[in-house]
């Protein structure tokens, strides 16, 4: 899978993993969550009424089109939100009542 | 008696020199952001860890941003800096904020609102795509991430931040494969009169088009957008390229896999509009916008506002706005002010209102296009409604304003509340009406202005 | 609407003033009945409480006289795609009221038994058997009445479309048309608007809501009616897997708020602590914080609900009466004219009902559905000795 995004510089900083849907996704310290996933991939979740994926916009917190989840459930705005060694996140489905 | 509390949202340009202005009275300011440093969105700081010195980030504006930079923190001593505090309500003179999904209620004497601008957008067929970004985040991409948005990226849409991002990621290594303007020559030689009110900027602009040209970026002026196409491969639907179609309407298609997207700015107006402060619609900019008075003192008292927040006048704009702001917020206080200084300060406004008139003259808003816009294209891109949405709500379910339509087909009615869509959904509502665009009216803000978790708690529960 | 009336005068069987979905519904209905109608709305049919409610389709927990009316506008939202052409999102997926407290439960448990006579069945589950029924519940709910032929639908939609059918059988819909005068002659009552139109009819229908009380009184007849704002919200959209509507049972104020999820996925919210209202200015004094108090008793009834983000909050304004009952029938003092305002934040659900009820006085002077707890008459001052 190719990603969307290319470092133009920075690559420096100390590579760090986070886990996306189970997966291991390499990053460096200081990217975002939406940088790091669209480095990786080209897509950060569905849109819940066409499930077309979508890759945020604005990148600044206002199009609040880039949101993915915790494992846990908090939502995490993946443009203003820094990856962090060890998080995990999920960008299928918000985690919600199963039943 | 106690001091005065002012708040300042926002800690770009304009809340910034507000701030400051206000610290330099004696008073200690509370600063709220939602960002987690200071600088706002043109002067966005890079992560502590990035090494890029200000010059090949901020390029021209390089002394500007660091000066605010060291400027707030020479101020930090001397106010309330909240970062990472949203601002989402407000009740009885007081500021309602999550921080931390922590909620607080701040009284307040005095507000400044200084909560600057997001593109102005209007959409084309495949705007949702994977890899379509506006150009605002083209330029945070590059700015506080060092990344581009894509290898072969086109810019599109109207404005002097459409070549300044070209010439950008140029700069950066990362050649665009089209700038597609959809302003034409002539209405630039228009803009002229107004433009030329800031001779070094204007002369900046062509700079940078000249460099872009020079290294052979195709700059296309006048061009109407078509679509925004799509492969799906390598992994996932993305960006293929733009189809458009030149002044004389002939079809082109450039090749590219990401787009960097925006037709100007819209000011973010939400805390004035729950504040009950009076709006007017803008002929110049077709957006309904809070009344002002030269200063920034809005309809309600005690309630300013200053920056992109209140009208695009830019960065510099801002940052003497603010300033006059906090003065004009000083002298309501009691204050005594310099009257110089308010003088000074509204003179240095004078061009920059100018200069405002001159852009959206030469670059204007292509609202028309909203009229021939294909009904399947999405415009609220939250609740995936589309243009044919829009235009059956103003058909057979006769909705004769833009929050009528909003109430039966859902556009902008999602998380973002509009941002996006809502200039452009008013302007196809107008259209279908075939009315003037200020009878399709502005979508309500509400509180929360942006999400809230159903987590937060707070001193009232 | 698109087709206004600019005449100076025109004459109908029956005017019907304010376009909430009580009147839109009662403009259908007579319509239905071979009557000719004015409908008269200040601003846009269904903008204001008819629009902005909760969109309960509930019938339990009502005041019990009321249940007959309530049954029957049950059967027209089952009937409604058909009846008016248009969907309102009528999801009758069943609506559950649920108590942590045995005094509570006990109430539950009484109105079941109640509410048998007037043909509304209700489950019951207690104890364990709530969430092995209803898993989203919280663990520890005491008891769960279960409504299963109750349900939702969309507030923004239903009252406009009652108008735009309205429209389409015959009646004039008259939008952005505020009256401004109201006056009685031997045969007619003469309506007037601020843009100067005149609108005359034998028969007069007050349906305006909060802003009914300065209408009623100006027949000499006066009531208490308190406008108030009701606390509304919704969630992002998640996938869709609460299909009842869940209420909160609870007689202390704050905790009484509800939620139901739409199939594109959003929770609505509502309930607890009412806002304020201004009736001149058309605006509720909305207070946030009331939002920030319900979401602890939105999480004590649906746990998963803390996982969500709010994305909206709105108001309406709504007329409260000191009894809680609307009014609704026959004036007590003027002949020809009828009232059905007054709904006290609980009359989306008997729209349809009110509308077919109303159209039977205005043609028949008579229905079937009894009446008589919501005259007016009861709150006429007692007559001096």
């Amino acid at each position: 899978m190719k990603g969307l995004f290319r470092r133009v510089s920075e690559t420096q900083r100390s590579p760090i993993t986070i886990t996306v849907n189970g997966q291991p996704v390499t990053a460096l310290e200081g990217d975002t969550i939406l940088t790091a996933l669209l480095l990786a991939g080209a897509q950060l979740r569905l849109n819940e009424f066409d499930q077309k994926p979508r890759a945020g916009f604005c990148l600044m917190g206002a199009c609040q089109d880039c949101r993915v989840w915790t494992e846990s459930g908090d939502e995490l705005r993946a443009c203003s939100t820094p990856a962090t060694p060890g998080l995990r996140i999920v960008t299928a489905e918000v985690p919600w009542t199963s039943q | 008696m106690d001091k005065p509390v002012v708040i300042v949202v926002g800690a770009g340009p304009a809340g910034t020199r507000a701030a400051q202005t206000l610290a330099q009275a004696g008073l200690r300011p509370i600063v709220l952001d939602e960002n987690r440093q200071q600088g706002g969105q043109i002067y966005r700081r890079q992560p502590e860890n990035f090494i890029r010195p200000a010059s090949k980030l901020y390029g021209a504006s390089a002394r500007a941003a660091t000066a605010l930079h060291k400027a707030f923190a020479d101020l930090l001593p001397r106010i309330d800096y909240r970062p990472e505090t949203l601002a989402w309500g407000v009740v009885d003179q007081q500021v309602l904020v999550e921080h931390n999904q922590r909620v607080d209620a701040i009284s307040y004497d005095a507000l400044i609102i200084a909560t600057g601008a997001t593109d102005r957008i209007m959409p084309c067929p495949g705007w949702t795509l994977p890899g379509v970004f506006t150009l605002g985040g083209a330029q945070i991409a590059l700015k506080a991430q060092a990344c581009a948005v894509g290898a072969a990226p086109v810019f599109m849409g109207t404005g002097p931040l459409l070549y300044l991002v070209a010439w950008q990621y140029l700069k950066a290594g990362i050649k665009p494969r089209a700038v597609l303007d959809t302003s034409t020559l002539k209405t630039r030689l228009k803009g002229l009169r107004g433009l030329r009110h800031r001779p070094a900027i204007l002369a900046q602009g062509v700079r940078y088009m000249a460099e872009l040209m020079r290294a052979g970026v195709a700059l296309h002026a006048g061009i109407q957008p078509v679509r925004i196409e799509e492969r799906d491969d390598e992994g996932g639907l993305r960006v293929r390229g733009v189809t458009w179609r030149n002044s004389r309407g002939q079809l082109r298609h450039t090749v590219g896999d990401a787009v960097g997207m925006g037709y100007g700015l819209r000011s973010e107006t939400q805390l004035a509009d729950l504040l009950k402060c009076d709006f007017a619609f803008d002929p110049i900019s077709r957006q309904w916008l809070p009344v002002t008075d030269v200063d920034g003192a809005t309809s309600q008292h005690g309630v300013y506002t200053a920056g992109d927040g209140a009208g695009i006048r830019g960065a510099d704009g801002a940052e003497s706005a603010g300033a006059l702001a906090a003065l004009r917020c000083l002298a309501d206080l009691g204050f005594s002010v310099s009257p110089q200084e308010v003088a000074r300060l509204r003179k240095a406004l004078e061009p920059m209102t100018a200069f405002r008139e001159g852009l959206e003259t030469g670059f204007p808003w292509p609202w028309r296009n909203a009229a021939s816009l294909p009904d399947e294209t999405v415009i609220c891109r939250c609740e995936n409604v589309t243009a044919g949405d829009i235009r059956r709500a103003a058909g057979s379910l006769d909705a004769p304003e833009l929050n009528r339509a909003k109430a039966f087909v859902r556009v902008g009615m999602g998380r973002c509340q509009g941002r996006m869509c809502g200039l452009a959904g008013a302007e196809v509502l107008a259209a279908a009406r075939k009315m003037p665009i200020e009878q399709a009216g502005r979508i309500r803000s509400a509180a929360p202005i942006k999400p809230l978790p159903a987590k937060i708690r707070g001193i009232m529960t | 609407m698109s087709q206004p009336v600019t005449n100076t005068t025109a004459r109908a069987d029956v005017i019907i003033v304010g376009g909430g979905i009580m009147g839109a519904a009662t403009a259908f209905f007579a319509r239905q009945r071979g009557l000719s109608v004015i409908l008269l709305e200040r601003d846009l049919v269904g903008q204001y409480a008819s629009g902005t409610n909760f969109g309960n389709v509930r019938r339990q927990g009502r005041f019990l006289p009321q249940l007959p009316l309530a049954n029957r506008s049950r059967a027209l939202w089952g009937d409604l795609p058909r009846l008016i052409g248009e969907n309102v999102e009528f999801l009758p997926s069943g609506h559950v009221r649920v108590a942590f407290k045995a005094e509570d439960s006990a109430r539950l448990e009484q109105y079941a038994q109640d509410c048998k006579p007037y043909g509304l069945e209700l489950e019951l589950y207690n104890g364990c058997k709530a969430v092995e029924r209803f898993p989203m519940l919280a663990p520890d709910v005491d008891c769960a009445s279960f409504s299963p032929l109750d349900g939702h639908a969309n507030p923004r939609l239903a009252a406009p479309a009652f108008g735009r059918a309205a429209r389409r059988a015959g009646a004039t819909v008259q939008e952005r048309a505020e009256v401004s005068n109201i006056t009685r002659t031997a045969e007619d009552f003469v309506v007037e608007t601020a843009d100067g139109l005149r609108f005359t009819a034998p028969l007069l229908q007050i349906s305006s809501g909060a802003w009914g009380q300065k209408m009623a009184a100006a027949f000499g007849e006066n009531l208490p009616l308190t406008p108030k704002a009701p606390q509304m919200g919704v969630t992002e959209p998640v996938p869709y897997r609460i299909h009842p509507v869940i209420g909160y049972a609870s007689w202390v104020e704050e905790e009484g708020v509800y939620l139901r999820q739409v199939e594109r996925g959003n929770i609505v919210f509502g309930g607890g602590l009412r806002s304020t209202v201004d009736l001149n200015t058309k605006r509720a004094q909305l207070n946030p914080l009331n939002l920030v108090r319900q979401m602890p008793h939105l999480e004590r009834i649906l746990p998963d609900f803390a996982r969500l983000r709010i994305i909206r909050t709105w108001s309406g304004i709504e007329g409260y009466t000191d009894d809680d009952l609307p009014v609704m029938g026959p004036s007590a003092r003027v002949p020809g004219l009828y009232y059905a305002f007054g709904f006290c934040g609980h009359g989306f659900q008997l729209g349809p009902g009110v509308g077919a009820t109303m159209a039977d006085l205005l043609a028949t002077g008579k229905t079937e559905i009894p009446l008589e707890p919501f005259s007016i008459a009861r709150f006429a001052a007692p007559v001096d000795p």
